[in-house]
């Protein structure tokens, strides 16, 4: 027999989709979705029952070369989208890949909401710090003082920490990890997924020809250099002293709890009305 | 409270039953929805179409359904449509605030060729406007409301009953067609009760997407040839097609390709303009031999057809032309009229949305005079107030 090559990327991507893909080179989305396809597998999830929902921008085209149920939404309403589809098929395993400015700013109330609902959607927000897509205008998570097409003078907006927004409004894993970080984002993907309610996984991402450039951040190797040097695990965080941890950024989990998950509820809603009208006969 | 809920499911009992009962036009809209099938209903609460989603929350979850209040009304419909793909009859009610703040989902919704129906129960605007006033100011912006180009299908009732077997239309057709229905109703109708006799359920014709046939590596979710109704397949079957709302070619990945974008707006156009018959329905009220004509939908039609009565035992010959589907607008049934009578009396809620797609029609000088009879105060056009018109145009 012919000895034909099956990899896992030959299993999950699309055959029939044209590639190269769209994005720049350089940029580090494509490191995360072979992360999330990896995590897939790993969990030996049916590609039929895997839903992957995206908004508008640079990430959310990662959706269309995945062999999974796939849907490019509308800008910021991937979430909404996903609810609806979560809500209709709870079987289905619903993966919402966005973006900063796509799940902080124009999605914002959606996002909100469905961490408030715990609904067991993995929301991937691939953090890259400017809107890409566009051209390179601010997002939400544009740095104090960086530079974007829309801050010629720098940016003096304050910014989201996304994973801070996810614990106030109620969701109920929340991670951060970096595209640099391979492995643990695939784990930490594998757990969100596998996690009972919503989960939120910021991954911080790069952009390397607008943002990086703007900001003279270097090559493509240095953005992703400068994850690796400047992050730290939660656990190394704990050790050091406070002054050291001035302009680090925290990787891990930072919360995973067990609260009722909103498709379970409804379930049981269903099930009480069915008593009742048993009841009355 | 109890007693409210009591009274509501009483309601609800006794429409099952062969006989009259006294319903609201929302709770008609709830009915007709629950007799096509609706298996779920995002939605966000505005006056004066709450009451379709306060029956639905309570009859869906005793029949397995889904209901889900979102956080606003771009997220219902987004559930909505997503609902949809994954296989659901999907359906949200809302007003005309809330319907602009859907424009841009329900285009997405017709690009992406996503059956679900959108229930708007019109009250004046423009913005806030009159929350409990009727009005019929969003005629146009349920056909032009979304930016692009994608034909609209928009059906129209006039009385209770109607609003019932209408609603179940919707469905068929979002079905068929594979697109966003929209259902209009004049706020007075919405809360309006009138006794109906429904029919028995047994009787009634409802449509269900047809699921493909074919091994998954022949479908094509947006097959060339498609043909109506096509098979639809939903997420979770095999199928693992990808939607998008950019330009796609026919297995949904998008296209800058102007040969298929091309192929791609051809085929939401044609879907409408090729089944014309199938999608218009129009009604005409003793319009043999007739020197005047009224045209009015929905509200209006009440009140035109009430003065048409009042003419007609006056001895002035006039007739009643009453869309029941909107969109897309019934160009033949009118292009007849116009070359037929000496004049149109176009009464409506609004200040001329249905009088320039009239006035569109009229090619020549010897078409007929048309006369607007307009109010955009929050009051109804009354018989009285068609009838001076007809007088003035006898």
């Amino acid at each position: 027999m012919a000895n034909i090559p099956q990899k896992i990327i030959h299993q999950h991507l699309r055959y029939n989709k044209k590639f190269p893909h769209v994005w720049c080179a350089g940029c580090s989305h494509g490191i995360v979705l072979g992360s999330t396809i990896r995590a897939v597998a790993e969990l030996n999830l049916a590609k039929d029952d895997v839903t992957m929902i995206s908004g508008i921008g640079c990430s959310s085209r990662m959706p269309v070369y995945a062999d999974f149920n796939t849907c490019h939404s509308i800008h910021g309403r991937a979430i909404a989208f996903a609810t609806g589809v979560k809500l209709f098929k709870p079987e289905q395993n619903v993966l919402v890949v966005t973006g900063d400015g796509d799940a902080t700013a124009i999605g914002g109330n959606h996002f909100i909401h469905a961490c408030r609902r715990n609904i067991n959607l993995t929301i991937l927000i691939l953090n890259n710090n400017i809107y890409g897509m566009t051209g390179g205008q601010y997002s939400p998570t544009t740095p104090t003082g960086a530079k974007a097409t829309t801050t010629p003078y720098g940016n003096i907006d304050p910014v989201f920490d996304i994973c801070n927004l996810a614990l106030g409004a109620g969701a109920t894993f929340v991670a951060r990890t970096t595209a640099f970080h391979t492995m643990e984002t695939q784990k930490v993907i594998k757990q969100g997924i596998e996690h009972k309610g919503i989960s939120v996984i910021e991954i911080v991402s790069s952009c390397p020809v607008i943002y990086g450039k703007l900001n003279k951040k270097g090559t493509p190797a240095d953005m992703l250099r400068w994850m690796k040097d400047n992050t730290i695990t939660i656990a190394e965080s704990q050790k050091l002293p406070p002054e050291k941890l001035d302009g680090k950024l925290i990787r891990g989990i930072f919360k995973q709890e067990i609260r009722p998950e909103y498709t379970d509820s409804y379930q049981k809603l269903i099930e009480s009305t069915q008593v009742t009208k048993e009841a009355k006969k | 409270m109890e007693k409210v809920q009591e009274k509501k499911q009483k309601e609800v009992k006794e429409t099952t039953e062969k006989k009259s009962v006294l319903l609201q036009g929302n709770q008609a809209i709830a009915l007709g929805a629950l007799a096509a099938g609706v298996n779920f209903f995002g939605g966000y609460p505005i006056t004066p179409s709450t009451e379709i989603a306060e029956i639905l929350s309570e009859e869906l979850p005793k029949r397995g359904g889904k209901f889900i209040q979102m956080e606003d009304e771009i997220a219902s419909i987004c559930s909505v449509i997503g609902a949809s793909l994954a296989g659901a009859k999907a359906m949200t009610a809302t007003s005309g605030p809330g319907f602009s703040l859907m424009q841009e989902a329900i285009g997405y919704a017709k690009i992406a060729e996503t059956p679900c129906v959108v229930v708007d129960v019109q009250r004046g605007g423009p913005s806030t406007g009159l929350p409990t006033k009727p009005s019929q100011g969003d005629i146009q912006q349920s056909r032009w409301g979304s930016h692009g180009d994608a034909p609209a299908i928009v059906l129209y009732p006039h009385t209770v009953k109607e609003a019932y077997e209408l609603t179940i239309r919707a469905f068929n057709l979002s079905e068929k067609y594979r697109t966003c229905v929209t259902l209009l109703l004049d706020e007075v109708l919405g809360h309006m009760r009138e006794a109906v006799v429904l029919p028995d359920p047994s009787t009634l014709r409802i449509i269900h997407r047809l699921k493909p046939t074919v091994p998954p590596e022949w479908y094509k979710h947006y097959d060339e040839n498609q043909k109506y109704p096509s098979p639809l397949a939903s997420y979770g079957e095999g199928y693992r097609f990808h939607v998008t709302g950019l330009a796609h070619d026919s297995l949904g990945f998008p296209t800058n390709k102007s040969s298929e974008v091309a192929t791609m707006m051809a085929r939401l156009k044609k879907k409408i303009v090729h089944n014309i018959r199938d999608l218009v329905q129009i009604e005409s009220y003793k319009m043999e031999n007739t020197k005047i004509a009224v045209f009015a939908a929905g509200i209006c039609a009440r009140s035109a057809k009430a003065a048409v009565n009042m003419a007609r035992a006056e001895g002035i010959e006039v007739g009643l032309l009453r869309p029941l589907t909107i969109w897309p607008f019934p160009d033949d049934a009118v292009k007849k009229v116009l070359r037929d009578v000496e004049a149109v009396i176009v009464p409506e809620l609004n200040e001329g949305q249905l009088y320039r797609e009239i006035e569109r029609l009229t090619r020549t000088k010897t078409d007929s005079s048309l006369v607007p009879v307009q109010r955009v105060d929050g009051e109804i056009i009354t018989p009285a107030d068609i009838l001076r018109a007809i007088k003035e145009a006898n």
